[in-house]
């Protein structure tokens, strides 16, 4: 199955080789990984989604809570939470096509952010499900150029918070 | 302020090498007293040292040495306090910041390498972090589930002609760790009325017990419930070895008892142990009636490998205590009857196999005689530091621990070379006791020019070389499953031992018959301040039993070369 869990890090050099490296050593998966400091400024905000049964995920959030850095762990997808990553895709777009694209953007409440003659980028928000279908939906339409994804970052729903 | 810092922190020894980035602090080391350096010939003893101290101890050892390849050559020694759990702070010298990243002499990312093999590593940035950075260091160490630190230097931050303002913090308190100090009190409440409800009960413990200098409160504990006990490699003389309940050790080379009381409990009791591969043969087939209770400071020990029924996270000696009051405020006793049969069954099993080998298919001496004699001319008294292989099974399985921390070895990395230096660790710190290095001609070549240091400091260990002219356990490994071809495990050229110690200057003597083996031995601990090497002849033909089975159950054991389960 797959989990999301939310790290509050020590905002230190090495802080995150560390978890990092703890999942390459226990063999454990990274999905995507998304890190970055808060509003706290010692402190660094991690997310990162991994799949495995539940035996392995409790390992994976009692071996990173002894990290030292390691400052609290939270298994989002054990409650209600919200999930969202961005993507940046570079599309060829020419003739009559730029006018589907636009519409198929529009219905996943895409942005064009940038255009030139043969090309729209367009930036899509959203779970990641949605936007592995809007790949989908893009199907002969539009030949892909690059995709660039966020990975994934996460919060609890509700008065819930991660803090210290 | 390094060496300041150490002597604040109580500091006697530390164990080293020097080298360019830590020329500074090896000038302070010089110009004061209070910290005595210990120069080994190889950074991998320096470890080893500080990690037989520890594991003697229980308090944190101390290794010095230099960045590149001082640092690499303690990774080793590192990875082996790591997997047993041992505190210890090894400081590196690091190259001098602004070179850093750009592959000056003899730099290494030590972060990066230690990384994985640590409890946790620093890297100072500024000069005036050292004292608060070492008793971090010491802290986390020693601390929780104890383990190895790493300290990285880089040179300029030890100049001396820079002064700082120095304070050594009296305690330190970090946001994100915090050891948890006492077992959760309803479970620790269940699992006593499990307990007292268990009607084939086996007391399963490791080196939590020995670390966490619980091995008193177990013994009473156990005693107050007639429950038996076994040990794991890491936690023999947790329970005085020759008691009765004393099972001996369990496992891939544990006593037949041991494993069939296992195999056939209701009810296991594990305190500071973990479950390890060695111990559990297959998963899926352990233990199939039993319920199991851990203890352990680590919540990730907890159902790593096998699921607890009772999870408990919190130190041993704390969590026992607690029992030990419950037990007696309860009105309930433990079922008298039950345990008779219990403890018939277990007798009958001992009986049946109980530690027995062949002395009569071979004309040279048994590996097994060596330590049941060491066992009786030191009066299961010693500190035994061994070695990795046969010889190690061997001193596991005969010779009787009645007391915690006096059996050193390295258990979960399994690091050759770890014995004679470890002996030498322990010596230093108790000049006094009798200190015996169990190796083989194998283990003993990977550390021998520790030979040289042991002169420098006059550390007369008595090192008893199991001497098959083989690797045996290897060796085993390739008769049992590889049609005996033996595949690189020999080694034809063996040096003259004794005359190699005597270039030292130390004792050698040779042993070839078991009627000479007590003399010898008696004669060897007699020379109170020597050296003596002990080159020990016996059969390379012996295998260790019990074996489990690979991926059998806890009784699916070979008993000796022709006898299964």
């Amino acid at each position: 199955m797959r989990h999301i869990i939310s790290v509050l890090l020590e905002n230190e050099p090495g802080a995150l080789s560390r978890v990092v490296g703890l999942f390459s050593q226990r063999n454990y998966n990274i999905e995507s990984l998304t890190v970055a400091p808060t509003e706290d400024e010692t402190l660094s905000r991690l997310t990162v989604t991994t799949i495995g049964d539940d035996r392995v995920v409790e390992q994976i959030t009692k071996q990173l809570n002894k990290l030292i850095d390691v400052v609290k762990v939270v298994d989002l997808s054990e409650g209600e939470h919200i999930e969202r990553e961005l993507m940046m895709i570079k599309l060829k777009a020419n003739g009559q096509m730029r006018a589907e694209i636009k519409r198929t953007c529009d219905i996943f409440r895409g942005q064009i952010i940038d255009v030139t003659p043969n090309t729209y980028t367009v930036q899509l928000v959203g779970a990641s499900d949605k936007l592995d279908a809007f790949i989908a939906s893009l199907g002969n339409m539009a030949s892909i150029m690059e995709v660039v994804r966020s990975g994934v970052s996460g919060i609890a729903r509700g008065e819930k918070v991660l803090s210290l | 302020m390094v060496v300041r810092a150490l002597r604040d922190e109580g500091v006697k020894y530390i164990y080293g090498y020097p080298g360019g980035a830590l020329l500074h602090v090896y000038d302070a080391l010089f110009q004061q007293e209070d910290v005595q350096h210990i120069l080994v010939r190889h950074e991998q003893a320096a470890t080893h040292m500080a990690d037989a101290y520890a594991r003697a101890t229980g308090k944190a050892g101390v290794a010095l040495v230099t960045s590149g390849p001082g640092a690499t050559n303690a990774v080793t020694g590192i990875a082996t306090a790591f997997m047993d759990s041992i505190p210890m702070v090894v400081i590196t010298g690091q190259v001098m910041s602004h070179l850093i990243g750009e592959d000056a002499f003899q730099e290494t990312d030590m972060l990066g390498i230690s990384r994985p093999v640590v409890k946790h590593n620093f890297s100072i940035q500024r000069p005036e972090d050292i004292p608060a950075t070492i008793k971090k260091a010491f802290y986390i160490a020693q601390s929780g589930r104890p383990g190895p630190v790493v300290v990285d230097i880089p040179k300029d931050m030890t100049t001396p002609t820079e002064r700082y303002p120095y304070e050594y913090p009296k305690s330190i308190k970090l946001r994100s760790y915090n050891p948890i100090s006492r077992g959760h009190s309803g479970q620790i409440r269940k699992a006593v009325d499990m307990l007292l409800q268990a009607r084939r009960p086996v007391i399963y413990t490791g080196g939590g017990v020995i670390m966490g200098d619980a091995s008193k409160e177990l013994t009473e504990f156990a005693q107050l419930l007639n429950f038996p006990v076994t040990n794991t490699l890491m936690g023999l003389g947790g329970y005085p070895g020759t008691d009765r309940q004393c099972l001996g050790m369990l496992g891939m080379h544990g006593s037949y008892e041991a494993n069939m009381a296992m195999h056939h409990a209701d009810l296991i009791l594990a305190i500071g142990a973990r479950f390890d591969d060695r111990v559990t043969n297959a998963t899926d087939k352990f233990c199939p009636t039993a319920r199991i209770i851990h203890v352990d400071i680590d919540p990730a020990s907890i159902s790593k490998t096998v699921r607890a029924d009772v999870p408990i996270v919190g130190p041993a000696k704390v969590v026992i205590d607690e029992m030990i009051e419950l037990v007696r405020e309860s009105k309930k006793q433990p079922d008298a009857a039950a345990l008779e049969s219990w403890w018939k069954q277990i007798d009958e099993w001992r009986q049946r196999h109980g530690g027995r080998y062949r002395t009569d298919d071979s004309e040279l001496m048994k590996p097994q005689q060596v330590i049941e004699m060491l066992s009786k001319v030191t009066h299961g008294d010693a500190f035994v530091c061994s070695d990795v292989g046969q010889h190690q099974m061997f001193a596991a399985q005969y010779y009787k621990f009645n007391k915690p921390n006096r059996w050193i070895n390295s258990g979960g990395l399994g690091t050759m070379g770890f014995g004679l230096p470890a002996a030498m660790g322990v010596k230093l710190n108790f000049p006094d006791a009798d200190v015996a290095c169990v190796t083989g001609e194998g283990s003993i070549q990977m550390n021998i020019q520790e030979l040289s240091t042991c002169k420098q400091y006059d550390l007369p260990v008595k090192i008893l070389c199991l001497n098959n002219q083989s690797l045996g356990m290897v060796r085993q490994w390739q008769d049992m499953n590889y049609e005996s071809r033996h595949s690189q495990s020999y080694m034809k050229s063996l040096p003259d031992f004794v005359k190699l110690v005597e270039s030292y200057g130390h004792v050698g003597m040779k042993v070839d018959k078991y009627g000479d083996l007590e003399g010898a031995m008696r004669e060897a601990f007699a020379m109170k301040d020597r050296l003596v090497f002990m080159d020990i002849a016996v059969d390379p033909f012996e295998h260790v039993y019990p074996m489990q089975v690979p991926r059998g159950a806890m009784r699916d054991m070979w008993l000796s070369k022709t006898e299964r389960t």
